[in-house]
């Protein structure tokens, strides 16, 4: 016998878990996307050392697993001085995993972007920051918007690694519910199901700003 | 003394030579067709002008700057000199006035009205005045490159280089934009052509400059060079396109 009424008496817990998750989310897909964007800059067209720099950092983070990351962020720096908060190293540890990944998407784009475009700015007098801004990332983001977006949303859902350092999280909710009334499948179903509404969520939001971003595309 | 001057210049991709020593003065208001066979070194050439490619000895200088690759070089450049492509380069995500009031306002820090003003004055010289909203993708090759010349005029530049411009047009398109440019030479506009329309090179042009292996081969008025060419490249080379 099923008995998800059992759960209604922890809904403030479960709700908590997901605004965690979210505001988490949320936070780190800003962060992440800005880093992989100013990483994928500087490999595409950066100074050597910074490219090498970066090529590093991307092969570092894309060759590890996430929870030792994670376990390092938090269990590893204290002994370099460096203490964290379980949500601040999350947050750090998410960014990191984000920003490297983006790189590469990111830098696809850039990669997709014709050199006459570069050039044909040059000849008309702008620096290159503002063709980086002006003339190149929209269109190289729009190439890649889709996995972009696919990669936003796997990490959300990798985050539920986070609950293993006691960040109160969506993962963390389910965890606490089932240990106190035993309903196992009933607590991971919901949480399943919070996180595919998550997913949804994000793919969404992503979709609205695309449309505001690329609104060219609808017009030509 | 003249609006472009080449003196000794030299090119090399590695080992490769690609100008062998070009001398070559362009004053204001000529109208050059640089012609040669692929791989003379004429694409080269013109892309030393603007400081788009590197040249490793002798001197050019453009309005009285010194040409160099450098970044802030290059941006001074480009007040004076514009460049219009084979593949005409617009801006997809901007539409036609987006892309011509871009590099106004952005370099030469022109209000918004005035940018949209100059806009619309050079789309109604290309006689494209009404597709100031469109994207560049819903334009013709013909269309798209009038726009990439109304962009490089809204710069007001004293001097335009032409890469090929009509080499990526099908052939009933190539007329339109023959056409634009044969106005701007009218007005007086200093045109500098990498082309292979001959018959625009004779009827319009002053002067022609035939590139051969890396050197400035022959050169001279254009009517007289081309209905009689002195050296034997030459005539071989009028021969196999005409």
């Amino acid at each position: 016998m099923l008995h998800f009424s059992d759960l209604l008496q922890y809904t403030d817990v479960f709700f908590s878990g997901l605004m965690t998750t979210v505001e988490l989310t949320l936070l780190t897909t800003i962060l992440g996307i800005a880093l992989g964007t100013s990483c994928a800059a500087t490999r595409q067209y950066g100074h050597p050392i910074g490219q090498r720099t970066v090529t590093v950092y991307v092969e570092l983070i894309r060759n590890t697993p996430f929870i030792v990351q994670l376990f390092f962020i938090f269990f590893g720096l204290p002994s370099l001085g460096l203490k964290l908060s379980p949500w601040q190293a999350s947050m750090i540890a998410l960014t990191i995993n984000l920003g490297a990944y983006s790189t590469e998407i990111i830098r696809a784009g850039l990669n997709s972007i014709p050199k006459g475009q570069i050039e044909a700015a040059k000849v008309l007098g702008m620096t290159f920051r503002q063709t980086l801004t002006r003339i190149i990332f929209t269109p190289a983001f729009e190439k890649i918007y889709p996995a972009l977006t696919s990669q936003c949303i796997i990490v959300m859902l990798g985050s539920a690694v986070i609950s293993q350092i006691s960040v109160e999280d969506l993962t963390y909710a389910a965890n606490l519910v089932q240990s106190r009334n035993f309903r196992a499948f009933e607590s991971y179903l919901v949480t399943a199901f919070l996180y595919l509404g998550l997913a949804i969520a994000l793919r969404f939001i992503f979709n609205q700003i695309g449309k505001r971003l690329f609104a060219y595309r609808e017009a030509r | 003394m003249s609006l472009v001057n080449l003196h000794q210049v030299h090119k090399y991709y590695g080992d490769h030579h690609v100008l062998k020593g070009i001398d070559l003065d362009i004053n204001a208001g000529e109208v050059i067709s640089i012609i040669g066979k692929s791989g003379s070194g004429k694409s080269t050439l013109l892309r030393c002008i603007n400081g788009l490619e590197e040249y490793q000895q002798g001197g050019i200088t453009l309005d009285g700057n010194e040409v160099t690759t450098e970044d802030i070089q290059v941006r001074r450049l480009a007040l004076s000199v514009g460049m219009i492509f084979q593949n005409f380069n617009l801006f997809p995500h901007m539409t036609v006035g987006e892309n011509i009031m871009l590099a106004p306002t952005i370099v030469l820090k022109k209000s918004k009205a005035e940018a949209a003003d100059i806009a619309k004055a050079m789309l109604e010289k290309v006689g494209l005045a009404e597709k100031f909203d469109s994207y560049p993708e819903k334009l013709s090759g013909g269309q798209q490159q009038r726009v990439a010349i109304a962009r490089a005029l809204a710069m007001s530049p004293k001097v335009l280089l032409c890469d090929e411009i009509t080499s990526a047009l099908d052939p009933e398109l190539v007329g339109e934009v023959l056409k634009v440019l044969e106005q701007l030479a009218k007005e007086g506009m200093t045109l500098i052509l990498v082309t292979h329309e001959m018959n625009f090179a004779r009827d319009v042009g002053s002067r022609v400059v035939f590139m051969h292996k890396g050197k400035v081969w022959e050169q001279g008025d254009s009517k007289t060079l081309l209905s009689d060419p002195q050296t034997d490249e030459l005539k071989q080379f009028i021969g196999a396109v005409l």
